[in-house]
């Protein structure tokens, strides 16, 4: 495994609501190398405050070289990566961890919440490229208004998949939690891949364990370098001890994480 | 008629630690860099003055729980829980991939007692491809109700007195900043018989989520890092090298060639490079660029006119 380090240059800046973007950018090094599920660390300015490189996974990939993050603004390193503009360089080093492990057979299902629908995209671009995404059951995409979903929702469709949404605030498809769209589903799924924040996680993760579903799961930590060296990005594992996210995971079996805390 | 650049006239960037000579002084702090291998496709290892990898114990340890770190205005605070494979593990799984590099390996060791230092030692010095000891004093004595080693100097000579006599190796003696005089501690592990001492170690620090009104940090307290503590840093490191006669290695906070230039200028004989390795991997190679450059710039031939050179009235 291969990672690089690439002064990219920022091709296209989109503003998808008030506070979410996103960003591709000309990385052909990482892009090429890049696997659905890995991430991405990305300086967000050259001064020492933020001091970090933050972590995205990757969103989209092209076969011309570019790579695209979808992110929310939470923070100094967003707020600044937000104000990047086309034409301007971004330090990029990737890509990074160990990602999905496609599984052969069908169906998949794919669920999202909120920015962890980013790195399902890369992977359901994947699983068309390698003839598995006909035929599969909808995509689910949650979110807390119809804003944040309505492009993303039009991006799954446009590859191919069904899509089924649900919003917080009811502005958009299921009323409610994405959560609940998948217990219709789990009788005619084989694979089940969710991102998103970690009480979904933890939900998807309980209703495939009962249904004898395979689940995997990408996980988020805080971490300062992404290359396995600061051991900063911990979380417990169901055997005992840590997994570290950025190098073990993001990516792992559900039922190698321990989610009862 | 095309130009053809004359090549850079040679600087000399070598530095002596005790019995061990670094091709220049641009180390990599404990914790930091790993175990090497994980910045391998990012880094030209060979080019490092040395690397010192994380710290060992006698057993693995597994760390603390998660969140172990956080970021700051300039920094970072971590409290990993000193997270490491163990020493048999490290010989036999990490090891191997450095001792294949030409660059010299520094191991950091660290203990609850004075005979686990003692063990590391003697269990280290045996095995092929290790140039030198780094003795992390900033744990805990759990046998002694854990006041840490690098905090009272008898402690600190006990642990160094004992690494001593098990090992031939140099031993570099790394000191805490938590302490109210830190010259105490270093002659202390000078006379001792510390061959180099390495300075410092994180700054004990704390963050507070003010919504939820939690501890960011899972342990509450941690460790201090990055450009924040340069300052902190580089005092601490010009008062050492004023009370020591061995050499003395800098750390903190050290991002750019003119920030080890500080700290040689102050005194340090080498320098560590550490938080900066997690937000720009190649800073090692920079800064070793950086040296070299000032060199030319100032009509030196040799890094070593450099360190000690502060001029005061």
């Amino acid at each position: 495994m291969a990672e690089f380090q690439e002064k990219s240059t920022i091709v296209r800046r989109e503003q998808l609501t008030g506070d979410v973007f996103r960003l591709t950018v000309h990385c052909p090094r990482i892009a090429a190398a890049a696997q659905p599920g890995q991430f991405v660390m990305v300086r967000a300015g050259e001064t020492l405050d933020p001091l970090l490189r933050r972590p995205f996974s990757i969103h989209k990939v092209t076969g011309d070289g570019k790579l695209a993050v979808l992110f929310k603004v939470i923070g100094k390193g967003t707020r600044l990566l937000a104000a990047a503009m086309p034409g301007e360089r971004l330090d990029v080093i990737g890509p990074l961890g160990s990602g999905f492990a496609p599984d052969p057979g069908g169906p998949h299902c794919l669920i999202g919440g909120g920015m962890g629908i980013a790195p399902l995209y890369f992977l359901a671009q994947h699983l068309l490229i390698s003839g598995h995404g006909a035929a599969n059951p909808p995509v689910l995409l949650g979110a807390q208004t119809q804003a944040e979903l309505l492009l993303l929702a039009q991006e799954f469709s446009e590859l191919g998949y069904p899509v089924l949404t649900a919003t917080d605030d009811g502005s958009l498809g299921h009323p409610g939690l994405v959560t609940d769209l998948l217990d219709a589903l789990l009788a005619e799924v084989r694979q089940v891949y969710v991102c998103g924040p970690l009480p979904m996680m933890r939900t998807v993760a309980g209703k495939c364990g009962q249904a004898g579903v395979a689940c995997q799961v990408s996980l988020e930590a805080h971490m300062a370098c992404g290359l396995g060296a600061c051991l900063g990005c911990t979380f417990p594992a169901s055997s005992g001890g840590f997994h570290h996210v950025c190098k073990e995971g993001p990516v792992f079996r559900a039922e190698e994480v321990l989610w009862s805390r | 008629m095309e130009q053809v650049a004359a090549a850079p006239p040679p600087v000399d960037l070598r530095v002596t630690i005790g019995s061990l000579t670094l091709q220049n002084p641009v180390c990599t702090a404990s914790g930091t860099f790993g175990y090497g291998r994980e910045f391998a496709a990012l880094v030209n290892l060979e080019r490092l003055g040395a690397i010192i990898v994380k710290g060992i114990s006698l057993v693995p340890r597994p760390g603390n729980p998660p969140p172990r770190i956080i970021e700051t205005a300039c920094g970072m605070l971590n409290a990993i829980g000193l997270e490491n494979v163990g020493v048999e593990r490290f010989i036999t799984k990490k090891l191997p991939f450095l001792r294949d590099l030409a660059t010299p390996v520094i191991v950091n060791i660290l203990g609850d007692s004075v005979e686990d230092y003692a063990r590391l030692a003697g269990r280290l010095s045996g095995v092929e491809g290790i140039a030198a000891l780094e003795v992390n004093i900033s744990c805990p004595n759990v046998k002694k109700g854990g006041v840490a080693f690098g905090t009272v100097p008898e402690m600190a000579a006990a642990v160094t007195g004992a690494v001593r006599r098990e090992t031939g190796l140099p031993v570099i003696v790394k000191l805490s900043p938590n302490v109210t005089d830190i010259t105490a501690i270093a002659r202390a592990a000078a006379d001792a018989g510390a061959d180099a001492l390495s300075l410092i170690n994180t700054l004990l620090g704390m963050a507070i989520d003010v919504r939820t009104r939690k501890p960011r940090l899972a342990n509450v307290v941690g460790g201090l890092s990055g450009p924040a503590i340069k300052p902190v840093a580089l005092r601490m490191v010009w008062q050492v090298a004023r009370a020591v006669s061995i050499p003395v290695i800098g750390i903190g906070g050290i991002t750019t060639g003119e920030d080890a230039l500080e700290f040689l200028i102050a005194g340090a004989t080498a320098v560590q490079v550490g938080t900066a390795n997690f937000f720009q991997p190649t800073a090692t190679e920079e800064i070793i660029d950086g040296l070299a450059a000032f060199l030319r710039n100032q009509g030196l031939s040799s890094i070593r006119q450099v360190i000690g050179s502060l001029q005061l009235e």
